[in-house]
């Protein structure tokens, strides 16, 4: 039996009628099949966590994209030392509540194995050190493919990179040679040696994030809301009093109630000041918020005008 | 809300970037730190005045030749719309970059600069769009500043404008003076076109019906991956997953499986592991068949009345992308379509289309990058497709080099 004409166009009037599907929802259909198309693309992919909401998301929609089985890859975190333990308290006990493997490298193990240098005085950083326990992990494991939660609205390069970001064997992104990445058709073959980075929420937007953590009651790291704290106040921005970050002369020590917008490493994410105790009022707040995410919190991008690009050329994330 | 996807085209220097900039601007979607690297940026160049187009250069050698290199995405919402930009370079050295954000576009901005009118880049480009299928098209006619606000000067591109599109099968045309550099027409009416009657380019972009765009009748599931929890009380779970690439499918629906033409019924539909009563266009399920047929990652379930063409021998329309290597009758490649892949080799080429005249030009040898033109080919495997033009879902796949890996084609079957 086929559809005549007749039956084809009332179908059509009934479509016209029907409400057009909410963005979340589309957002989270093109996820979970990018998800889908590393786990039958490749043969050994991971997906980097880092306690981050992010990563938390893609968690979720990877549980998602698989149940009632299980997330058909590790969760893979490079440790710099320097993460928030709220994070990585969260990190354990989410990878023990979904029975996933979960590998962690330190930051620390590959400064001592490779005796490499790392950056002293203010505002010292271990981001870009982790871009080589990162590739050295990739190695042990020979992963072929890595999940991560990057998103175009971030920042400037990244809006340029593609869901599969083709990374040569040493891992170094190409933005000027970047593959053509066609309808939903991905392209992930490689040579033993290379991988791909892929990003599932690249179409996501920082409120859609957040959104869609409220919309599927998803748990957060408590540092994601308002908390009394004691913080160094350095250039105008708020960053943890840990031992981990080099005192300035100029620093002053306050205690300020402040939440996280993002949660990177301590040495560069700093903090807002918020009373912002639920989901919903960390919406309204950044709804209205006329500074971007990684212009409030992140030390790291502001540094150069092109950070962010330089350190995806150098194999980061 | 809902969502459109929009990319602006055209030729170089022609304003894509500076528009989308100024759409972002005007809607109040940029803020307050981005704005102030966009004029800290601007000032080192010596821009003069705010560039824009800064705010989708995000690359150092983009900035560093004020040109677009490779599609940029800006995300940004009006109260009525969602919205995903894609900026795509005017070089036609970047055209597959182009081609790349096409290929997902609702709608395709084309610019056309007042001065110049209609150029090669601009019928590149609407060749582009239409044979990709994007169903609506904006022709912007840009900076109208320079050419004095021109009434006249705008009819005249419109003109030649709509003699072009009759030639292709563009199917909802818009046509709109525009200067992005002053935000005259975009989101605001323009006072010195008070001759301009028709909408905004924001007005065009919110109330465009994307839903009817899509293929609601048929069914067609790729399989992307099996889910067999192979667990004590799960022991003999098999789930399909993948997308909907076209139709609906429900509980109890008569399907096949292809290429095996075996068929089954559909015993439950999931998502996240909870039973939906039924499927339907780009929503990412799973399938569960009342019958244990043998099922992998490649084969296609489709409505069991409704069945695409299933062939080795394909025809279709291919851009060629490769800048190192050219297509001849001969080559061989690995042709990706939905989540199959085949090898295939390259029969012959039919002909080529000019860029120009849109005539075929016959006899060709081999394609060169950038080059349009319809081939035949054959692969080693069946493929289960649909035509493109009734089902961009299932009429598309691409070309894979053996050797590089590289996508060197992207290919609409006809
Ligand atoms: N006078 C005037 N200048 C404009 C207008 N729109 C853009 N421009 C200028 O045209 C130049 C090119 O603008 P871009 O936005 O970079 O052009 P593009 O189309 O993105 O260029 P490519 O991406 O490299 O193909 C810049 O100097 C802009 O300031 C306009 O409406 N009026
Ligand atoms: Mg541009």
């Amino acid at each position: 039996m086929s559809i005549s004409v007749n039956e084809a166009s009332d179908i059509q009037r009934e479509i016209s009628e029907r409400s057009a599907p909410d963005y979340l929802d589309q957002l989270e259909a093109e996820a979970i099949y990018i998800m889908r198309e590393v786990a039958g693309q490749f043969e050994r992919p991971a997906l980097l966590f880092s306690g981050g909401k992010d990563s938390i998301t893609l968690v979720h929609l990877a549980k998602k994209a698989f149940a009632p089985g299980k997330i058909p890859f590790p969760l893979v975190h490079v440790d710099t030392g320097h993460n928030f333990i709220e994070a990585i308290e969260y990190r354990d006990e989410l990878a023990e509540a979904i029975n996933a493997k979960l590998i962690v490298r330190y930051v620390e193990d590959t400064i001592k194995a490779k005796g490499l240098k790392e950056q002293t005085g203010k505002n010292a950083s271990r981001n870009w050190l982790q871009t080589f326990t990162l590739l050295d992990t990739i190695e042990e494991f020979e992963f072929d493919a890595c999940i991560g939660g990057a998103r175009r609205d971030e920042e400037k390069a990244r809006a340029k990179e593609r869901i599969f970001s083709f990374r040569d064997e040493f891992g170094q992104w190409d933005p000027k040679r970047q593959r053509p990445e066609l309808w939903n058709l991905f392209n992930g073959r490689i040579q033993k040696g290379e991988n791909v980075r892929v990003f599932p929420i690249s179409n996501w937007t920082e409120l859609d994030v957040w959104a869609y953590l409220k919309r599927e009651g998803i748990a957060l790291p408590s540092i994601y809301f308002a908390h009394e704290r004691e913080l160094i106040l350095r250039d105008g921005k708020l960053l943890n009093n840990t031992p981990v970050i080099e005192p300035d002369p100029e620093d002053q020590i306050v205690t300020r109630q402040v939440r996280f917008r993002t949660v990177g490493d301590m040495t560069c994410t700093a903090a807002v000041e918020s009373a912002a105790a639920t989901l919903d009022e960390v919406i309204a707040e950044i709804t209205i918020s006329r500074i971007s995410e990684r212009g409030e919190t992140r030390i790291d991008d502001q540094q150069t005008e092109a950070a962010m690009e330089d350190r995806k050329k150098g194999g980061y994330f | 809300m809902d969502l459109l996807r929009f990319i602006t085209a055209g030729s170089v220097d022609d304003g894509k970037s500076t528009l989308i900039g100024r759409l972002l601007y005007d809607t109040k979607n940029i803020l307050a730190d981005q704005m102030e690297a966009i004029e800290r940026a601007s000032k080192t160049r010596n821009a003069g005045e705010i560039d824009l187009a800064l705010l989708t250069d995000g690359l150092r050698s983009e900035r560093e030749q004020g040109i677009t290199i490779d599609v940029a995405y800006k995300y940004f919402q009006t109260p009525n719309r969602k919205f995903i930009s894609i900026d795509a370079p005017g070089h036609i050295q970047y055209t597959r970059n182009m081609v790349t954000g096409a290929s997902n576009a609702d709608l395709a901005i084309i610019l056309v600069d007042a001065r110049h009118g209609v150029v090669e880049q601009t019928r590149r480009h609407s060749l582009i769009a239409s044979m990709l299928g994007i169903p609506h098209v904006i022709v912007a006619v840009n900076k109208m500043d320079l050419v004095g606000n021109s009434e006249d000067a705008f009819l005249e591109i419109a003109k030649s404008y709509t003699e072009l599109a009759e030639k292709l099968s563009i199917k909802d045309l818009t046509i709109i003076p525009v200067s992005a550099l002053n935000g005259d027409n975009i989101v605001e009416r323009s006072e010195a076109m008070s001759w301009y009657t028709g909408e905004t380019l924001l007005s065009v972009l919110e109330n465009v019906n994307v839903l009817k765009d899509q293929n609601q009748e048929d069914g067609r599931f790729a399989v992307q991956y099996v889910i067999r929890p192979q667990t004590d009380e799960l022991h003999d779970y098999r789930g399909y997953a993948g997308r909907v690439q076209s139709g609906t499918f429900k509980k109890g629906d008569a399907i096949k499986v292809l290429p095996s033409e075996r068929e089954s019924k559909i015993a439950k539909i999931e998502f996240g592991g909870n039973e939906i009563p039924q499927a339907s266009v780009l929503e990412s399920v799973t399938i569960l068949l009342e019958d244990d047929i043998d099922i992998s990652r490649g084969d296609m379930i489709v409505t069991v009345d409704n069945s695409p063409i299933v062939s080795q021998d394909i025809e279709a329309l291919v851009c060629w992308m490769d800048d190192k290597k050219t297509l001849k009758p001969g080559n061989k490649y690995v042709l990706q379509h939905g989540t199959a892949r085949s090898r295939c080799s390259i029969r012959g080429i039919e002909y080529q289309i000019d860029i120009n005249s849109y005539e075929k030009l016959d006899e060709v040898e081999a394609l060169k990058l950038n080059d349009v033109a319809r081939i035949v080919l054959r692969t080693a495997q069946p493929i289960a497709y649909d035509p493109y033009q009734k089902n961009r879902a299932n009429g598309a796949a691409i070309l894979i080099d053996e050797t590089s890996n590289v996508t060197v084609g992207a290919c609409m079957i006809e």
